[in-house]
């Protein structure tokens, strides 16, 4: 699955990141590596950009950035 | 740079976050230098300190968590490492996120420059639990690693200790990333293949240009290109391993490379750093569930963004009646310094400076508000809340091709309504994605400015005095309406290919400022903005009175109204009759000279409040000319405790009445018809045809053009232009609607429409061209509103009168198209996802 389809609260663990150039390397830049716990801490209020806390600290995308993170559900 | 062998220059990098302003302060003190980097607006600062009798010039880099080419901030900060080779870089790294801090840590260290890690934030590291071995980081990473806390000033001497040492000493020792040995051979092949081209091995670190070719970077490929003859082969070269490695294993070396720094990160860090206890729960968080809630969240940042209007807008601008009466004095002071005014007709050279000065304090008189707002941005900025804002007001503002924080500049510039674009514009530093910050720089001046609002209320006020809160209500909402369509409509044509970002952003923990680090922050960027818009405000007000003023009314013009003004003067000695004791004292120079007591006693008199100033400029004017004083009083003043009525001074006084009257009529009259006959006057005529279409003659174009200069100066310009006859004291708007009998609200409703899309006023488009740093932009922001501002007049006015509709149904009628329009644009998805 990938990451905007995780839920809030539930925490998951990185797999891949599907996406090269700019968007990727910003991901790969900010921590968002294989192997890696990431938990949904919130929703907007209007839904999208997504919170998640990663190696300790927040960071927030938009769904359609979380759908270039692949996660396993823990 | 280091030209001057007594100054060392060292640069300041880090993450954002990690505290780097504070370290920079804290190094540098008072002694800084704010400037942009050459070509790009990002802000350049430099400071110096001295340290054992040597000079070190500090440059601060701009944050960023990697050293890539895809962000301009990126680009700058690895240009300069490469380019202007600092003797020293202090990195400074956020003790309590040192993982992740490492990250950049590592490719700075990768290219070869002299560091030193300033760990910084310690308290909180150890608030977390967090016990760092700093020998061990030290050993592992090759560079010398000082402590400090920089919000309380805790270990500055050490860190300039160290930063002396190493600028002499150089890199302490090499250090090396081994990405693997799938990656590592091919990185040993380009290194050699690299190592040949001694003009770019001269230049550049080998491996880590390297790296960066696998990377496949292209700022990088640049450098081959430029300073290799065999670039071609290099770059082939590394394109095919690039690929070859990618296709092999299912990973580019992007990835790979990335992962490694990573782990590496991981490693040093549990090999350096033990943790005491986990904390679950911060106090970020337990804000955060209320400041990002559903529900609260909203309300909050409403209410934020309201205090910060009401403070910064409304209570800034009550402050400017008290830093008024400073900018007035002054002026008068530069007045009467100038060459003295003539009776009717004053010299050019009082005038035109005059003119000047007045452009001049409109603008400075705006500085409180600026220093309010620049002070609460910076508390927004430092407490993390801006982040928070971006967050939850990201989903409306993207589907504009805007930012969630485009919103602050908006309001700023008058999202509701009284704000001033030159901040807004200023304000717009802040957004990452540069498609949005353009895109917002562009639609900020169409917010309502405070300079806007007196011409609503003017024109509100006349032909929808029934319906005024509807009507302010409308222009308020309309702007935005309008403003997003424009912004959306922009994104998807003239900012197709301009570089957007992703808007992976990071939440900060909470944070409080620090007094000192807010006000030096506002009053920084109030200099740098009174610095540079002064300047060419005054170079541009020169040129707007010309345009105003020139080529000025005819010779015979001229002859008749000087005849028409001696005449006057000739009634006056006739009036006073000959026997008057005063006549001898009004004759020749004299009575310019009473001419100018008499205004200015005027001027004095209006300005007095309550009779104990009264009577002071009373005492002040008696003991300048009691003569003259005599005259201006009627005739009825006291010698020695006793009240004189004199008779021939009240006469006097009668006839100079007149006369005052006369000449101001004259000068009235004068600058009516210098001004219609000016270049602007004819501009207004000829273009009247087109503009009748919108409902406006060459009156209201007059006005209309004259407002570029300064906004406020339109509803001045329409009192000129719609003079009220000597004797009468009408208002304004009875004047206007004495004058324009075939107004209805439908004219009117075009005029406010085009006020409300008016082009920036001249500081802002000077704003507009440092913050985008391009004429080209400036020159878009001037022209694509003046034609929006025709299209919808042009459209409300004919449209309304074929439809046969009143001001008011035009008025619905206009806002339900806007409205769906603005609804049809939302909806166009955006193109250039990320892939």
């Amino acid at each position: 699955m990938t990451l905007d389809e995780v839920k809030r609260d539930q925490e998951c663990e990185i797999v891949d990141i599907i996406s090269e150039g700019i968007m990727g390397q910003r991901l790969l830049d900010m921590g968002f590596i294989p192997g890696t716990r990431i938990k949904v801490i919130r929703n907007a209020p209007l839904v999208d950009p997504v919170e998640f806390l990663l190696k300790g600290y927040h960071i927030s995308l938009r769904h359609s950035e979380a759908k270039k993170v692949e996660v396993n559900l823990l | 740079m280091s030209s001057k062998s007594d100054k060392i220059v060292v640069a300041l990098a880090g993450q954002p976050n990690s505290g780097k302003s504070t370290i920079f302060n804290m190094l540098t003190g008072a002694r800084q230098h704010v400037a942009n980097y050459p070509g790009v607006t990002v802000e350049k600062k430099t400071g110096s300190f001295r340290q054992d009798g040597a000079r070190i010039e500090l440059v601060d880099l701009p944050g960023t968590h990697s050293l890539t080419s895809y962000t301009l901030e990126e680009r700058i900060a690895r240009d300069f490492l490469l380019n202007d080779k600092p003797a020293a870089v202090v990195d400074v790294v956020d003790a309590s996120n040192l993982e992740r801090n490492l990250y950049l840590t590592f490719q700075l260290a990768e290219m070869d420059v002299p560091l030193v890690i300033n760990l910084n934030m310690m308290d909180v590291a150890e608030k977390r639990g967090h016990k760092i071995d700093i020998q061990k980081l030290s050993r592992q990473l090759g560079a010398p690693v000082v402590p400090t806390v920089g919000n309380k000033g805790k270990g500055k001497e050490r860190i300039r200790e160290t930063i002396l040492a190493t600028s002499k000493k150089g890199r302490a020792a090499p250090f090396r990333i081994d990405y693997g040995d799938k990656l590592e051979p091919i990185l040993d092949s380009l290194e050699k293949r690299l190592s040949e081209e001694t003009e770019i091995s001269g230049r550049y670190p080998v491996r880590w240009l390297a790296v960066k070719l696998m990377e496949n970077d292209e700022e990088a490929q640049r450098v081959v290109r430029k300073y290799s003859k065999k670039s071609g082969t290099i770059l082939r070269l590394a394109e095919e391993k690039r690929e070859a490695f990618t296709l092999e294993h299912k990973k580019s070396p992007q990835k790979v490379i990335a992962i490694a720094r990573h782990k590496e990160a991981q490693r040093i860090v549990e090999a350096s750093v033990t943790r005491k206890k986990e904390i679950t729960s911060t106090l970020t968080d337990r804000i955060d569930q209320v400041a990002c809630n559903r529900y609260l969240g909203p309300v909050i940042l409403v209410a934020t963004i309201y205090l910060i209007y009401e403070i910064a807008i409304v209570q800034g601008y009550r402050i400017t009646e008290y830093t008024w009466p400073v900018l007035a004095w002054s002026r008068d002071l530069i007045a009467s310094l100038l060459p003295s005014e003539g009776f009717i007709f004053d010299p050019f050279f009082r005038s035109m400076p005059l003119w000047v000065v007045d452009g001049t304090i409109a603008v400075l008189n705006y500085v409180p508000i600026f220093l309010i707002l620049f002070a609460l941005i910076a508390i927004l900025e430092d407490t993390g809340y801006m982040a928070r804002m971006a967050f939850i007001l990201d989903r409306i503002f993207r589907h504009f091709g805007l930012h969630g924080q485009s919103v602050l500049p908006m309001v700023i510039g008058g999202l509701y309504v009284g704000g001033c674009a030159i901040p807004g514009v200023l304000a717009c530093r802040g957004i990452k994605d540069e498609k949005a910050r353009i895109a917002t720089i562009m639609i900020v001046p169409l917010m309502n400015c405070l300079a806007k609002i007196p011409f609503y209320v003017l024109l509100v006020g006349m032909f929808f005095a029934a319906y005024k809160g509807i009507a302010m209500f409308f222009i308020a909402t309309i702007t935005i309406i309008i403003a997003l369509s424009i912004a959306k409509i922009l994104n998807l044509t003239v900012l197709r290919k301009k570089e957007s970002a992703p808007f992976v952003m990071e939440m900060p923990p909470y944070h409080l400022p620090t007094i000192q680090g807010v006000l030096r922050r506002c009053l920084e960027r109030t200099w740098l903005f009174v610095k540079k818009i002064i300047t060419i405000v005054i170079a541009v007000s020169v040129i707007v009175y010309v345009l105003i003023y020139f080529p000025g009314i005819s010779k015979e013009r001229k002859t008749h109204y000087i005849s028409q003004s001696d005449q006057a003067q000739q009634t006056f000695f006739e009036k006073t009759g000959k026997d008057n004791s005063y006549t001898g004292l009004m004759t020749g120079d004299n009575l310019m000279e009473f001419t100018r007591y008499w205004r200015d006693y005027k001027k004095a008199k209006m300005g007095a409040k309550g009779k104990n100033a009264k009577e002071a400029i009373d005492q002040e004017f008696r003991e300048k000319n009691f003569e003259f004083f005599k005259i201006v009083k009627k005739g009825k003043y006291e010698v020695k405790g006793e009240m004189i009525k004199d008779k021939h001074a009240k006469k006097v006084y009668n006839a100079y009445k007149k006369l005052s009257k006369t000449t101001n009529k004259l000068r009235r009259e004068i600058k009516d018809e210098t001004i219609i006959t000016s270049y602007m006057g004819r501009a207004g005529r000829f273009i009247e045809p087109l503009t009748r279409w919108a409902g406006f003659n060459w009156r209201v174009n007059i006005a209309l053009m004259s407002a570029f200069a300064a906004k406020e100066s339109s509803v001045a310009t329409l009192g000129g232009i719609y003079q009220s006859p000597p004797g009468e004291k009408d208002t304004l708007e009875e004047r206007i609607k004495e004058k324009e009998k075939g107004w209805t609200a439908l004219h009117v409703l075009a005029i406010m429409l085009f006020m409300a899309m008016y082009p920036p006023c001249i500081p802002t488009l000077l704003m507009v061209k440092l913050e985008t740093g391009s004429t080209k932009w400036m020159l878009f922001a001037t022209f694509y509103p003046i034609v929006l501002g025709i299209i919808i007049a042009v459209l409300v006015f004919t449209g309304g009168n074929l439809l046969g509709l009143s001001g008011m149904q035009a008025m619905i009628a206009f806002y339900i198209l806007a409205l769906i329009f603005l609804v049809l644009m939302g909806l166009i998805k955006r193109e250039a996802e990320f892939i």
